[in-house]
């Protein structure tokens, strides 16, 4: 393993991945910024229903959202592992995130269908636009830091993820956590205060 | 040419955007000649309401996304390194990735001119047509049908991703990879502007990259985010773009201002006026640029407040930018001055910006403003900034750096012919608009009537339009010209006193053979405070790693338009071949070995 153990001087003393992850965050909360606006800006516009307080369950939301926040620990138990060295931990972490993340995408699958059979749909009414954008804008990044968990996986089955890679793991885990706390905003603006 | 393909240096990458750029210059420049051929007597009949619906849509479009924008990256890639003594940026395959896509999303723009047939019209049947800031509900299905408006919204989200990825990259750059004691008040102001950019554009391009989304899904999939019988109101979108669209303005105009700020104390042998104002007051613009967007929008009726504030946040953000203009004119007071093309494209933007920035102050003003919107007075507005602004400030940029970036001086004889040629063609283009426009003849119009009593005033524009071609053609000449019998560069033409050069011309692909450590704000000037520092010596006194190519980014580019391709198309499985080649690419990239 050549790879980029040691780490590069730099002006600021920060990783330049992780200066340029921060950035990206930056960038998409304005992303989720400007969609959760137009959520709120369409509220009660809409003129059919279903309407959200005939549709959302929150009960059932409120698991996946323990679920997602549990992942979010699991994230972080996982980098403490790598950071040590325990790859056997390691992978067992990196695998439960990753679990806990396609669960999360599961019951997002389960709401979607069960909306769609009591008639909200993309094109029924502005609430059916707003909501399945937003959660699913959300849905995606949660799909894309799940692909990535699962790569990071196997590559350390393959022994090829040390301690060496923190950062690479640890950068995995700003987005992963980012994720996450964009879903509390949604959770708290979309399902809680209705 | 493979290794063309495969670059990472971002030298090769920063001509690869000047050679794109220019060439999408072109493209935008002809359009509008033929726009001006158009309105050059009154019921012209050139081209059809349609056709010219589209030329002025690919016109705005063209040179805000696919001109100016990416010239101005041409210069953050070649020279940003250069100016803070870094050997390349920090994330080299990023770079060429942004390039990749941003010339995949450029060709796929401008492939609707020619791809009528495919979509059974007629070849300049199918270009977007809806205007650069494509107002719903004009862009929803029901009122423009054909592929036109897909074209535009796919081409735009490809290049959204070219600049965002640009973006991470620079702030990294700058903030991360400058050379021992270059601290950020020691930062070229060219590097700083760009910084300031850049941080624009990860925010900025977030908020049309929604907004684009949103009016995809109404026209894919059937959703209301514009559509007025649902509840919805077009109002978001101009919300949306215009949040994005005023950032954008100054996206436009502030490297052009980083430019000018290095190249006028050069040419005047004085140290920029006021650095840390100048620094400062660009910071300022940068905020505020996010405060004033519904100037754009008063036409439609936001209420009193609502103007009221933006108009007062609009006049506000004129401060910082006259605060600027007084730091150029000081610069330039009492300099030893030599006249060179680069310094007279310098000035000739000062003094074409400040007309640029007074109209835009008439704007400000609601009452005033309800009489320009939509007339030919805003016209003459935007071409003062983003033309006598923006272009003249990128073509100071070009005769400065030129020699840097090919080793060849550019004559100077050529040059001032040019500068005149386009100075006088650009305000016989443009002036005579404000007075169109405050007579009543509305924008994007395709022709008018004799009795409106503009027909002299517009052609006098025409004749101003190709004077400025005249101009772009003596620029080709000279490009040619000097490219073969043009006088050898030496590490530093100019005298300037910013790290660029200290270094041979074109630089070597390690651009430093020792990383310089920098003690003042102009390294190479001697002042009161410090000597100039040693020029690195032309042998590297040890090997130097240089990263090698990678193909990667190019074939993780690919994958982007052929899922726009599928969208317009609308073949599902070829969503999957896009989204295949982009994992494909980005897995290959992630896991090759690559030492930056």
């Amino acid at each position: 393993m050549t790879h980029a153990a040691t780490a590069h001087h730099t002006s600021m003393g920060l990783d330049s991945r992780k200066m340029a992850f921060w950035a990206f965050i930056g960038s998409e909360c304005l992303l989720f910024g400007s969609l959760i606006s137009t959520y709120l800006i369409y509220k009660g516009k809409s003129v059919v229903g279903p309407y959200p307080h005939e549709i959302l369950n929150i009960p059932f939301t409120s698991v996946s959202t323990f679920d997602l926040l549990m992942s979010s620990l699991m994230m972080v138990l996982a980098l403490a592992a790598v950071q040590r060295g325990d790859m056997k931990w390691g992978k067992i972490w990196l695998f439960s995130t990753a679990l806990l993340g396609l669960i999360f995408l599961g019951g997002q699958v389960i709401e979607f269908t069960e909306f769609v059979h009591k008639g909200l749909t993309l094109q029924t009414n502005l609430f059916g636009c707003t909501f399945f954008v937003l959660t699913g804008t959300h849905g995606a990044h949660v799909a894309v830091g799940v692909l990535w968990l699962l790569t990071l996986w196997v590559r350390a089955l393959q022994g090829k993820l040390g301690p060496g890679n923190a950062t690479t793991v640890e950068i995995t885990g700003l987005y992963w956590h980012f994720v996450d706390v964009v879903w509390i905003v949604i959770f708290t603006v979309v399902y809680l205060i209705q | 040419m493979k290794s063309w393909l495969t670059t990472t240096d971002h030298k090769r990458i920063g001509l690869l955007y000047f050679w794109t750029a220019f060439g999408f210059f072109l493209i935008g420049g002809i359009e509008a000649l033929v726009i001006r051929a158009q309105l050059a007597q009154p019921n012209g009949h050139l081209v059809s309401a349609e056709t010219y619906n589209q030329l002025f849509t690919m016109h705005g479009t063209t040179m805000v996304f696919l001109a100016l924008m990416p010239l101005s990256a041409s210069f953050f890639n070649y020279i940003i390194p250069l100016q803070i003594g870094a050997r390349d940026v920090a994330f080299p395959r990023l770079n060429a990735f942004s390039y990749w896509v941003f010339l995949c999303g450029g060709l796929f723009l401008n492939a609707s001119w020619v791809t009528g047939p495919l979509f059974h019209a007629g070849i300049l049947n199918v270009a977007p047509d809806a205007g650069w800031f494509g107002y719903a509900n004009l862009t929803e299905r029901q009122f423009s049908p054909g592929p036109n408006i897909d074209f535009w919204l796919l081409g735009l989200q490809i290049l959204g991703i070219s600049s965002l990825a640009a973006g991470f990259n620079f702030i990294v750059t700058i903030l991360n990879l400058r050379a021992p004691g270059m601290k950020m008040m020691r930062l070229p102001t060219f590097t700083w502007m760009a910084l300031i950019t850049q941080f624009l554009i990860i925010t900025a391009f977030p908020v049309i990259t929604v907004a684009l989304v949103f009016l995809m899904f109404d026209r894919f999939f059937g959703t209301h985010f514009y559509v007025h019988e649902a509840g919805a109101t077009p109002l978001l979108w101009q919300h949306l773009f215009w949040l994005f669209g005023h950032p954008e303005v100054y996206i436009l105009i502030l490297p052009a201002m980083g430019i000018v700020s290095e190249v006028l104390p050069t040419f005047s042998r004085k140290p920029l006026f006021g650095y840390p104002v100048v620094v400062y007051s660009g910071i300022l613009i940068g905020f505020m640029g996010w405060g004033v967007w519904s100037h754009h929008m008063f036409a439609v009726g936001l209420g009193p407040i609502a103007d009221s504030v933006f108009a007062a946040t609009t006049m506000l953000i004129a401060v910082p930018t006259g605060v600027k203009i007084f730091n150029w004119i000081a610069t330039l007071w009492g300099g030893a001055i030599r006249g060179t093309t680069a310094l007279h494209f310098a000035v000739g933007f000062i003094a074409m910006f400040i007309i640029g920035g007074l109209s835009g102050v008439t704007h400000a003003s609601p009452p005033a403003d309800l009489q320009q919107t939509d007339t030919y007075y805003v016209v003459a507005h935007i071409h003062y900034v983003l033309f006598g602004g923006t272009i003249m400030g990128l073509f100071a940029g070009i005769y400065y750096w030129w020699p840097k970036m090919t080793g060849r001086l550019l004559s100077e004889a050529l040059g001032k012919w040019h500068f005149w040629l386009q100075f006088v063609g650009m305000n016989l283009a443009f002036f005579p608009m404000h007075f169109i426009g405050l007579l009543g003849m509305p924008r994007r119009i395709y022709t008018y009537g004799p009795e409106l009593g503009v027909s002299d005033l517009n052609l006098v524009s025409t004749v101003g339009a190709f004077l400025i071609g005249l101009a772009i053609l003596v620029f080709l000449f000279n490009m040619w010209w000097t490219s073969r019998r043009g006088r050898p560069a030496s590490n530093d033409p100019w005298g300037g006193a910013t790290l660029e050069w200290s270094i041979p011309s074109p630089p070597p692909v390690y651009n430093f053979s020792v990383i310089p450590t920098v003690a003042g704000r102009l390294p190479r000037w001697r002042t009161e405070r410090h000597e100039p520092i040693q020029d690195p010596p032309a042998v590297p006194p040890a090997p130097i790693h240089v990263p090698g190519g990678s193909w990667w980014p190019l074939v993780a580019a690919l994958g982007l338009p052929v899922m726009a391709l599928a969208a317009l198309t609308q073949t599902m499985w070829v969503v999957f071949v896009g989204v295949a080649l982009l994992l494909f690419g980005i897995y290959r990239w992630a896991f090759e070995p690559f030492e930056v």
